[in-house]
């Protein structure tokens, strides 16, 4: 609320309390009150993200095994290291492999099945809660469940297919447990999206001739935008830190054919006790991880939030 | 106004709250460590992290401690048990933060003498040092680092071959096979009957490498593995002989479907594949029939189908006889511990406690005069084969620093998944531990 404007707004509010000394007293209560109710968010926020934060960057200069003093300073060592170990650079290529069949596979999907359970359809309620159930579990049960049941004598495992043991299939195997577990998320985003679609719209469009191809192509999927921008966003960062149901489907094997970073980092820092090195590892995903985002937002999602970041309201 | 201060007054206590609900934990244990001797009286708590967690050492040991504390009654005996895994990351937190348990598991070697050297773990040298002659001397060896003793041992197993009896029959097999040649042989004899000769968990790593390991203590020796562990000679052609001998077994396609993605326990791992019959051996140490019996309906396993040899001798290798793979547990007292976890420790390990440990069949104590309580006849045999035997070679990932270790369990399994050359396994190990791990 800006200073009063002029004579005459200061007269329509004297009777109440708008004396410039009570305001200003009053105004930093409010602050005060601000900061106290920060306070505790902010203290977590600091002690548990922004230290680590800074820690981790600290030992990535380190050569360090976790348990003596930091001394052993290697300078960019670690960081030379990994990008020249083909066991990392492997590690990178399948989280850019799975980022890759999600947004070709995984989200065209996500989106047809939205399609279907947004039509009028029977039953759609309940192929809604089906279609999202798998969300809901954990990773580490999802990928038991599906563990035994790819095991050679499993419900999947009679195809006579080794769906973990062979290096050249286990990373797609594990994409498509991925992929059965989150499509249910996108789906549920897309449903929110079709549904702020006016329908008057598409039958207006219908009216006029448009074939249904052409009603999705120049309606739906234009007004889908923002929704579709935002599940590409999670679904990329989620690509990239991609560790749970990896790590206990196959731990990253056989012979890192399924390493992700996130593994390769636990992998080093815990099995190894390589801190350092393990911590420069994390770094290159932090930078990776940071650069993506803040180009996505920047360029992509830009028209998205504008006004929502950038403005304090009025 | 008014109402704005009480706003303040709650938001305060609630980040006040926060911030001491998220402060450093009790260190109610570490307070009186440097003074008084085991009978000082004063009340002091003791941190005790073991991995024994399932019954019945669990109830043992839990009976051990309330005994203990009955009789010192200043004493309080803090127990938390945790998973073989979930153990090694919460040791690795704690020890990082430079708070380790005051004792807690250990299998010695290449990890503990980094903790000795992080000044960690405490020197036991001297407490210990009146009673320590009462245990196997093999086993006690693993706990020193140099000539001071930094743990305690209670059990000391070795890896070898189960397997079983009816499958061996079912194949013609009489004995079990004495040297690597008739080993190999009796793999053929299997395969033929249509049997799954051998299991294992190569999603585990570790399983492969207990075939990689065994086989460079018979073919390249424990000397060559003692001077490999100081300069990283892995690459010596012992070792590579030794991957080729492996290569040849995995060339005859021995192993269960889809081994590279089983593990080692469960019912869908190595263990499971053995509990099933699915497969007629498993190179495994001790503590391989309890997993046996636990992925049984029955609980039972195979009963009295199962039997067990010690890994066979390969003409022509340095190795002798009497020389075994193997290891056991321990426990290492932490840098902060009091003297009366020494003192709690020493009762855990005497005989009183160890035959009660003994006679649930799932460990081989350590104490002269224990052994008799062992009457599972495959244990009493693996038991036989360590009074047997002249030398002991710990698990490769515990003798050698971690990475080292870690080193040769990946190389490894690249050489079952059939992704490397036996030379090429013995460079990779090699470059790993002249790299300094």
């Amino acid at each position: 609320m800006p200073p009063s404007q002029g004579d005459s707004a200061t007269l329509v509010r004297a009777g109440r309390t708008t004396r410039p000394a009570v305001r200003r007293r009053r105004g930093r209560g409010r602050l005060a009150t601000i900061a106290l109710f920060l306070a505790p968010a902010l203290v977590l926020y600091l002690l548990l993200v922004v230290f680590p934060l800074f820690q981790v960057i600290r030992y990535s200069g380190y050569k360090w095994n976790g348990l003596g003093p930091l001394d052993d300073f290697v300078g960019l060592d670690n960081f030379k290291r990994a990008l020249s170990d083909d066991v990392f650079r492997g590690a990178l290529k399948h989280n850019a492999i799975i980022i890759g069949l999600s947004l070709v596979v995984q989200l065209p999907f996500a989106l047809g099945v939205a399609m279907l359970v947004n039509s009028r359809l029977k039953g759609r309620a309940l192929l809604r809660l089906l279609f999202f159930a798998p969300f809901v579990l954990s990773e580490v049960i999802t990928a038991v469940v599906f563990n035994l049941m790819l095991q050679p004598d499993g419900v999947l495992g009679g195809l006579n297919v080794d769906w973990l043991g062979d290096t050249s299939l286990v990373l797609y195997t594990c994409f498509v447990v991925i992929s059965w577990k989150y499509f249910g998320f996108h789906m549920i985003i897309y449903l929110a999206g079709l549904q702020q679609i006016p329908r008057e719209l598409e039958e207006a469009a219908l009216i006029d001739g448009a074939r249904h191809w052409e009603v999705f192509r120049y309606i739906t999927l234009p007004l889908l935008g923002p929704t579709i921008r935002i599940s590409v966003f999670l679904s990329i960062i989620g690509a990239l830190q991609v560790f749970d149901l990896v790590w206990v489907m196959t731990g990253g094997g056989p012979v890192n054919a399924s390493n992700t970073m996130a593994i390769y980092v636990i992998d080093w820092g815990f099995k190894r006790f390589q801190f350092g090195y393990a911590s420069a590892v994390a770094v290159i995903m932090l930078v990776i991880s940071l650069v993506f985002a803040l180009l996505y937002q920047r360029f992509v999602l830009r028209r998205d939030i504008e006004g929502a970041l950038t403005t304090m309201g009025t | 106004m008014v109402k704005s201060i009480r706003w303040a007054l709650a938001a305060a206590a609630a980040a006040a709250l926060l911030v001491a609900g998220c402060g450093g934990g009790d260190d109610s244990s570490s307070k009186s460590s440097s003074s008084g001797t085991p009978s000082s009286g004063k009340p002091v708590t003791i941190n005790w992290w073991h991995i024994a967690n399932t019954d019945p050492l669990k109830t043992v040991w839990k009976q051990a401690a309330d005994e203990y504390m009955k009789a010192h009654p200043n004493v309080t005996i803090k127990i938390t048990v945790l998973e073989n895994e979930a153990f090694k990351a919460k040791l690795t937190t704690n020890m990082q933060a430079g708070n380790p348990p005051d004792i807690f598991q250990s299998w010695g070697g290449g990890t503990l003498k980094e903790q000795a050297d992080a000044s960690l773990v405490q020197d036991v040298t001297k407490p210990t040092s009146s009673w320590i002659g009462t245990l196997n001397p093999a086993a006690v060896g693993l706990y020193k680092v140099g000539d001071k003793q930094y743990g305690v041992p209670y059990n000391l197993g070795m890896v070898g071959v189960w397997y079983n009896k009816a499958l061996f029959k079912k194949a013609g097999i009489d004995a079990p096979p004495a040297t690597w040649t008739d080993f190999l042989a009796d793999v053929k004899k299997l395969k033929d009957a249509g049997i799954t000769p051998i299991a294992v968990g190569e999603k585990d790593k570790w399983p492969g490498m207990f075939w990689w390991a065994n086989l460079s203590l018979r073919v390249a020796g424990k000397d060559a593995m003692a001077k490999a562990g100081e300069d990283g000679s892995f690459d010596s052609p012992g070792f590579v002989k030794a991957g080729e001998e492996l290569k040849k077994l995995i060339d005859m396609q021995p192993f269960q479907k889809s081994f590279l993605a089983a593990p080692w326990p469960g019912a869908t791992g190595e263990a499971g594949t053995m509990a099933k019959q699915g497969a007629a051996m498993d190179l495994m140490g001790q503590w391989a029939p309890n997993e046996f019996n636990a992925n049984t309906k029955d609980k039972k396993g195979l009963g009295d189908d199962l039997g067990w040899f010690p890994f066979p001798q390969v003409e022509g290798g340095a190795g002798q006889e009497g020389e075994q793979f193997g290891g056991g547990d321990g426990f290492a007292i932490g840098s902060k511990a009091p003297p009366e976890a020494v003192d709690f420790v020493k009762f855990l390990v005497s005989p009183e406690i160890a035959n009660k440990a003994g006679a649930t069949g799932t460990i081989l104590p350590v104490a002269k005069g224990t052994e008799s309580s062992v009457t599972d006849p495959n244990m009493k045999q693996v038991l036989d084969t360590r009074a047997q035997s002249t030398f002991v070679q710990l698990y490769l990932d515990q003798a050698y620093a971690p990475a080292v270790g870690q080193a040769v369990n990946d190389a490894v399994q690249t050489l079952f998944a059939g992704k490397a050359s036996p030379q090429d396994v013995a460079s990779k190990i090699a470059d790993a531990a002249k790299s300094g791990g």
